[in-house]
């Protein structure tokens, strides 16, 4: 009996020890390496001076122009989450209360997922470009003589970001708006609440952990956006991971670039353990159900 | 009251809208006649299709991205369901900790992850190369695949497999003429979410790739450096009928799969 008892115990380890030996040596071991990575130098010469030094931080965490970049991926991933819950947020209450069109509203609510993020951020280009259809249309109409250059600026990044996104907010706030017990807010109105205050007091904040989720997901992912601002950003509108991109690929100070992903993993990393303090991990693991 | 839900109603409409407008309008102007990838529309064509065909650059990308996807889908949802399976099925000390590690490829950026996998491996001597990239590629598809797959594990307990031995069955047998069947549908919803994710990959694939080693999200990146073309429309199309077009076969497929064994 007490091989099959060991055999039993011994099971599930073996069932994960692939995926747990990907994940170690693939993120894990990496991460701990470019932690140790980041005090070491890189001279002129290209090779690297292994030790304990703190110029690569100090670089990196005094220095304006870091500080200010840093500062304007959040402003932008802040705006992002923002838009993504007042677009999002209505939308996903009428999926919930759709009824017969539910079915058909989800699944092309699933659709953008599958739509690459380069060709969605592109399309822009076509809606808001000089020759775009909104100048086009413009034009057409007399309203202005020459096009718009509506394109390259903040708000075209933000609308990027908002595209790609949204579906991520309105799925989670769904699925935590579809998990309320719909008796509750009856019950309210029988006692006297009108729909508006029932919403308030009953169905808003039993759909917060939704909201908390679709907003995080949104935030993190924005803070990270690497591509957007390339494509639909102005010279001005480089945001942290361009910075990153920048100090490993083209300038080769891998030192630096390290703490420079640390930086960013850190920001994110606090926003990311206050969430799982207050609502926790396995809200994110419903919108997979 | 009513007013306020046609409200909501009206600004749900806007919101699809604003999801799928701009798209709709790339698969409209990769038809346009026109040289120059934008509006009016001076007629109906398929020449941007057909000159797609005969760009190189373009087909050798296709094929990267097909072999790279294929490889990480087999990969990541062979690692993804083996964990999925002792998640589902095994409670052991220390659970929590390994569901989390599992998805932490999520919540750690982008960016950071590309970076960290980057230089580790340059330390120890491996290039920038194809293996590199599938590496890469198999380690941020597999949350995705750990979610996926659990969610459609849950409703397979082990009571049915045991029922299975207790009537006779060699274990083998069981797994092979019980489990597998019933697990069928999970590692396909797997495979399909994890070509999808590495075929759509960008950022990380632009840390990883050698260089001439283009997959077609970059191949339209590097196209759109210099300006937007109906030829990049008509690869957009492309990409939205093959995957748009395949999850939704595939989910038919799935079901067949699903109530077959039902």
């Amino acid at each position: 009996m007490a091989t099959v008892e060991a055999r039993e115990r011994r099971q599930p380890w073996i069932l994960l020890s692939p995926a747990l030996a990907a994940v170690t040596l693939l993120l894990f071991v990496p991460l701990l390496f470019i932690v140790v990575y980041s005090f070491w130098l890189r001279t002129a010469t290209g090779a690297d001076v292994v030790g304990f030094h703190l110029d690569n931080w100090q670089e990196a965490l005094t220095d304006p122009f870091y500080r200010d970049i840093l500062l304007f991926t959040l402003k932008i991933a802040a705006i992002t989450t923002i838009v993504c819950g007042l677009m999002g947020y209505p939308a996903a209450y009428f999926i919930a209360r759709a009824g017969g069109n539910r079915a058909l509203l989800l699944l092309l609510l699933m659709l953008p997922f599958w739509i690459s993020y380069i060709i969605r951020t592109m399309s822009w280009i076509n809606i808001l470009g000089v020759s775009g259809a909104l100048n086009s249309m413009l034009l057409w109409l007399g309203i202005v003589d020459e096009p718009l250059q509506l394109l390259y600026n903040q708000t075209t990044v933000v609308l990027g970001l908002v595209h790609f996104l949204l579906p991520f907010m309105i799925l989670n706030v769904y699925v935590s708006l579809e998990g309320i017990d719909r008796t509750l807010e009856q019950a309210a109105n029988s006692l006297g609440a009108t729909r508006w205050q029932s919403f308030l007091e009953v169905t808003l904040p039993l759909s917060l952990p939704g909201l908390a989720a679709g907003g995080l997901l949104c935030f993190v992912l924005s803070a990270g956006t690497y591509i957007t601002p390339l494509v639909l950003g102005g010279p001005t509108d480089a945001m942290f991971a361009n910075l990153v991109f920048e100090a490993i690929i083209t300038q080769l100070n891998w030192p630096l670039g390290s703490a420079l992903s640390l930086m960013l993993l850190a920001v994110l990393g606090v926003l990311v353990a206050i969430y799982n303090h207050f609502v926790g991990m396995s809200q994110l693991a419903k919108g997979f159900g | 009251m009513l007013s306020g839900w046609s409200l909501i109603r009206a600004w749900t409409i806007l919101v699809y809208l604003f999801m799928f407008l701009p798209v709709a309008v790339v698969v409209l102007l990769s038809f346009n006649a026109s040289q120059f990838g934008s509006f009016p529309m001076t007629g109906f064509s398929f020449r941007w299709f057909v000159e797609l065909w005969h760009n190189d650059a373009i087909l050798r990308a296709f094929r990267v991205s097909f072999v790279l996807g294929a490889l990480t889908a087999v990969i990541s949802t062979t690692l993804g369901v083996l964990a999925s399976l002792a998640l589902i099925r095994y409670d052991f000390r220390g659970k929590n900790l390994i569901s989390t590690a599992l998805i932490a490829p999520i919540l750690v950026p982008e960016v950071v992850l590309a970076v960290a996998l980057l230089l580790f491996l340059r330390f120890l001597a491996i290039p920038k190369s194809f293996p590199l990239l599938l590496m890469g590629h198999v380690i941020f598809t597999l949350p995705f695949v750990v979610l996926v797959v659990q969610a459609r594990l849950v409703g397979i307990r082990r009571d049915i497999e045991e029922a299975a031995m207790s009537l006779g069955a060699s274990p083998r047998q069981a797994f092979f003429e019980v489990t597998l069947p019933l697990l069928a549908p999970a590692i396909f919803a797997g495979m399909l979410f994890a070509f999808t994710i590495s075929f759509d990959d960008i950022t990380g694939t632009l840390f990883w790739k050698p260089g001439g080693v283009e997959t077609v999200p970059t191949q339209i990146f590097a196209m759109l450096r210099n300006s937007i073309s109906p030829e990049i429309n008509a690869l957009g199309t492309v990409m939205i009928v093959l995957t748009v077009g395949l999850p939704l076969l595939g989910a038919a497929v799935a079901r067949r799969l699903g109530s077959r064994t039902n």
